[in-house]
């Protein structure tokens, strides 16, 4: 396999990057970057350490870096993450109010103390802290209960002060969601089964309305909402496929559709196939909505879908 | 009655489902099977995932209905957790 790192890849501009992924070769990882510079949301560096995973690290190359921002890597713990040794020499900070390294969560416990230490980790008030753990925490349970993956999930965050951003990228290399949602629903291709996964109530647990008694179906919803409300980027890339929520237009009207393709949105189904599913999201702090305002829309959204799947399957009277 | 402190398990922010699940087995059950009535209190419980609500009291009122809304109580929610209550109770009650 083959990763490369461009001089620039976030949400807004992650497609090249996520075209260049050569997934060849499975057994060893070449990891090149761009010469002159690297930024890169953080998660690409989740998904780097979640691919490195699958390899040993006897097996995994780094060409030297020259990049004059290659020691952000470094301290993201991209490195340490791959079990590699960089030859990058820094003077380790302290990560408050900056970022959050690239941390792998393998069980329910570990999440829980994780987001009770990541709070102060981030520095964030707590306007701004309840969407952002709320985020975290349900798109880790995601992994921990569907991916069926032994090494759990990859994460990483960073602060980006120019936009008063935080980025978040989770990734893991599990069944990815075409396997997850097909247990429930026929899906054709890993675009459909994102379609259904980000669907309010769809879950690959079941297709009884309202869910099991462990999982309703709504995680993926709730995340989406949040990045739509707040103008943000959520993008989502499972097997080929990746569907990306763009900003909505200034000024218009907030409303959360049922179905996702029916927001503003990129998507495509040709990309190197990911064995699992990567998140990412970004959470403009300057347009941070009151959470419980958010909640309002997100219970008369998440209603209306349940009551148009009921009706869908009323019978109707048949005239002659 | 029984007065069950969800605080003491999940701490600030209630997100462990599999905390949820053990509360909801080991305290709300048993309470609704001897026919009492249980307040659920929120003080100290700043907000809370769909998640964990889901894994509290969705099976209650899938196996109760709705009616075992009269034997619940939520205490010292503020508006989040308020809210996010409602959403659960909402949709469990149009899937019925």
């Amino acid at each position: 396999m083959h990763i490369h790192l461009p001089n620039s890849a976030f949400l807004g501009n992650i497609d090249p990057f996520l075209r260049e992924f050569d997934n060849s070769d499975s057994d060893r990882l070449e990891i090149t970057a761009n010469k002159k510079w690297i930024s890169v949301h953080p998660v690409v560096l989740s998904m780097i350490a979640a691919l490195g995973q699958t390899v040993k690290p006897a097996n995994i190359t780094c060409e030297k870096l020259e990049a004059a921002s290659k020691h952000y890597l470094e301290r993201m713990g991209l490195f340490r993450a791959l079990g590699i040794r960089s030859g990058i020499n820094i003077m380790e900070h302290e990560s408050a109010g900056r970022f959050i390294p690239i941390t792998q969560i393998k069980d329910s416990g570990a999440l829980t103390t994780f987001i009770t230490e990541m709070t102060p980790l981030l520095h964030l008030d707590p306007k701004h802290a309840e969407p952002i753990r709320y985020i975290v925490s349900e798109l880790v349970r995601n992994v921990l209960e569907h991916a069926s993956s032994r090494q759990g999930a990859f994460l990483s965050a960073q602060y980006f002060q120019k936009s008063n951003t935080i980025r978040i990228g989770i990734a893991d290399t599990g069944v990815g969601i075409k396997q997850t949602i097909s247990n429930a629903y026929p899906v054709k291709s890993d675009l459909d089964a994102i379609q259904l996964a980000l669907t309010p109530g769809v879950t690959g647990t079941t297709r009884r309305e309202g869910g099991t008694e462990y999982n309703a179906g709504a995680g993926l919803f709730f995340i989406k909402s949040i990045a739509d409300v707040n103008r943000d980027f959520f993008m989502i890339y499972s097997g080929k496929a990746m569907y990306k929520l763009l900003k909505r237009k200034l000024g218009s009207r907030v409303r959360l559709s049922i179905d996702p393709f029916s927001d503003r949105h990129s998507k495509e189904d040709q990309f190197p196939f990911w064995q699992g599913t990567v998140v990412g999201i970004d959470i403009s702090l300057d347009a941070t909505r009151e959470f419980s305002a958010l909640l309002d829309l997100i219970k008369d959204t998440y209603t209306k879908a349940v009551k148009e799947r009921k009706k869908a399957k009323y019978k109707k009277p048949r005239f002659i | 009655m029984i007065h069950i402190k969800l605080f003491d398990q999940s701490g600030s922010f209630a997100e462990n489902k599999d905390i949820a699940r053990e509360i909801r087995l080991n305290s709300i059950v048993p309470a609704l099977e001897g026919d009492q009535e249980v307040v659920l209190d929120f003080e100290g419980v700043n907000s809370a995932t769909q998640s964990f609500i889901h894994a509290l009291i969705s099976d209650l009122i899938r196996k109760y209905g709705s009616a075992v809304l009269d034997k619940l109580v939520f205490k010292s929610c503020n508006e989040t957790v308020q809210k996010i209550i409602s959403i659960v109770i909402e949709y469990m009650q149009e899937s019925a």
